[in-house]
């Protein structure tokens, strides 16, 4: 019995590949396609340390000298990248806090509604901003921020006002992003948390009634602190990401507009731009491989902290 | 009161003043997410001359569909558009959902050899990514994907996330059913099409949704790798013209610019393309958002 359980290594293999080709055959589409489009780029990221040349190739190009010069480059005070960096920590250290504020709130309004009809069309009505592309999105915002006709300028000249130029002052910018990243996502966001509440023994509640518990009280005493694993949870894995902008969503919202560029350029704008622009790969790659290093650091923290809080809903 | 077991987390069905806010806070902020959408529909049949004079309104004081017109008398473009996005949508994510869906069953299979390692090699794509500029060089320079088709499709189309979704789900079957199957004499490949794929759906059309809308509002991949115009997909289609209006309206002190400017509403043109892109996600949402809440649902227990 236990010889049969257990047949010598190359045997099994032997064994395994005559039964189960074909499984072997299903793996390979998924398996080549990753290696073309996430392995191969990530070997492509010695490029941060060398002068790249078209013609050279990755591995062909000559090395920098010093090797870290693209990153000294990067690094010197009062360079764009510095700033990107700022952008991208501080704008995405506000959606997470203030974003999971509101779809914590908005999650336990949902559960206040009692006319099932009514909650299904306002939480469809919420998530419908989650389903349109970037680029929509900025079209929304132009349409309410323009100088020439949008929304708001037009109320403020028809009360007799001045216009606000909103495309040429970058201070109102981080306000705006938030706005509009609370827009898009919280519907979204808050069904976790709805779920989460869902999920919440219903004798807690029963008890607390006898015991005379106010609609808040329950809230405040029942509903909040079983809330809170879920959402440090979530705000662990957000921090993972947080040196991830979404490139879409800041390109397009601002319509990539280098008046903007002090409060709203981060990493991910920076890099195209750096790319597409300057052409210049040597110092765009340095970023990005400075970008992915840290977050892959940060991922890792941020998922072992996950995963000690509630084994179950880190990411692996 | 309510003693329906159903609603037992329902107590308390008396009206109180925090249920109103609660009411009235949902409503609004309903209403918020849908307040653009309106704004650009009618919009987009504001005339020019009015927007001008008072802004874009929700209920504009006269109609026009010239925006529209402007639209078709360029309408090649916007065709085309339709016809890249629509094919790359539904192959995209046919295929996409194949490729996903056998790996996720390979890697739940216990009979796979080295499944730890492809676990890890597919996790490790969602922890470390090489970057905007390795992958850029890759693509054109390697793999020469600059102006085809397959640019459009190749890059997005295996997710670690949607391989580990559909890991999840096919491992929650049962092992007995595979292994009687196997007994039975039937080849991997055909109990995977015929009894594992058949068992999957919810989750195979939480997948399908995800997959086809990410193909369908995806314009990255056709701004970094398509220089070609005839093959811009609708999103980058509307990004462009956008900037083209932008660039027209620097451009004031051009005459023959200006005489365009004058037939063509600059903003309402906008408007227009943003429904006849977003129209079929919009005709759409009342029949896919059910499969969307199950999906976060899913999404959210773990990757």
């Amino acid at each position: 019995m236990q010889k049969q359980d257990n047949p010598p290594k190359r045997h099994r293999f032997g064994q395994t590949l005559s039964q189960h080709w074909q499984m072997l055959l299903m793996a390979i589409p998924a398996i080549v396609l990753l290696f073309l489009f996430a392995y191969m780029p990530m070997f492509g990221t010695v490029i941060a340390f060398k002068r790249y040349k078209v013609k050279q190739g990755i591995f062909g190009s000559k090395w920098m000298d010093p090797i870290f010069r693209n990153f000294e480059i990067l690094f010197r005070p009062g360079s764009q990248a510095l700033v990107a960096i700022r952008n991208t920590l501080l704008l995405n250290l506000m959606f997470i806090v203030v974003g999971t504020v509101f779809a914590v709130f908005l999650a336990l309004m949902f559960n206040e509604l009692q006319r099932q009809h009514y909650k299904r069309i306002v939480q469809s009505l919420s998530f419908l901003p989650y389903f349109i592309s970037t680029v929509v999105v900025g079209i929304f915002v132009q349409a309410l921020l323009g100088y020439e006709n949008g929304t708001i300028n037009a109320l403020i000249s028809s009360a007799g006002g001045n216009k606000i130029n909103f495309y040429a002052n970058p201070n109102m910018w981080p306000t705006i992003l938030l706005m509009t990243n609370i827009w898009k996502g919280a519907g979204y966001s808050s069904v976790v948390y709805l779920a989460a509440i869902t999920g919440i023994d219903a004798t807690y509640y029963e008890a607390a009634r006898i015991d005379g518990a106010t609609r808040w009280g329950e809230i405040r005493y029942i509903t909040l602190p079983l809330l809170t694993p879920t959402v440090i949870v979530m705000t662990l894995l957000a921090i993972g990401k947080i040196m991830n902008a979404d490139f879409g969503f800041f390109y397009n919202v601002t319509g990539d507009n280098p008046n903007l560029y002090p409060t709203t350029d981060v990493l991910d704008t920076f890099i195209y731009r750096t790319l597409r622009k300057t052409g210049d790969m040597g110092i765009s790659s340095a970023v990005g491989l400075f970008q992915s290093t840290c977050s892959l650091i940060l991922v890792l923290i941020s998922n072992f902290a996950a995963r000690r809080i509630d084994e179950g809903s880190a990411l692996f | 009161m309510s003693s329906l077991p159903t609603q037992a987390r329902r107590h308390r069905v008396h009206v109180d003043g925090w249920r109103i806010f609660a009411a009235i806070f949902t409503g609004l902020f309903g209403l918020l997410c849908l307040y653009p959408f309106l704004l650009v529909i009618s919009g987009s049949f504001t005339p020019k001359e009015e927007a001008i004079r008072n802004g874009f309104r929700l209920i504009p004081g006269s109609w026009t569909t010239a925006a529209y017109q402007a639209l078709f008398i360029n309408g090649r473009s916007i065709v085309n558009g339709y016809k890249v996005t629509v094919f790359v949508t539904v192959v995209g994510t046919a295929v996409s959902l194949l490729v996903n869906s056998m790996m996720g069953w390979v890697v739940s299979r216990k009979v796979m050899p080295g499944r730890k390692f492809w676990n890890f090699y597919i996790l490790f794509t969602m922890l470390f990514s090489g970057g905007m500029v390795p992958w850029y060089i890759v693509c054109v320079n390697i793999l020469h994907l600059k102006n085809t088709i397959f640019a459009l499709l190749l890059p997005s189309m295996v997710s670690a996330w949607n391989i580990f979704l559909l890991r999840n789900y096919f491992s929650s079957v049962p092992e007995e059913m595979y292994e009687s199957a196997r007994i039975d004499g039937a080849q991997d490949f055909r109990i995977f099409i015929s009894i594992y794929l058949p068992l999957s759906k919810p989750v195979l059309a939480t997948v399908t949704l995800f997959t086809a809308l990410g193909y369908w509002n995806d314009w990255w991949l056709g701004l970094m790798l398509m220089d070609n115009a005839d093959m811009y997909p609708l999103q980058l289609l509307l990004r462009n013209i956008i900037s083209n209006i932008q660039f027209l309206q620097t451009m004031e002190s051009n005459p023959q610019i200006q005489q365009m400017m004058a037939t063509i509403p600059g903003d309402g043109v906008k408007m227009a393309l943003v429904i006849l892109t977003t129209g079929p996600i919009l005709l759409l949402y009342p029949f896919l958002q059910r499969y969307f809440v199950k999906g976060i649902m899913v999404g959210a227990v773990k990757g």
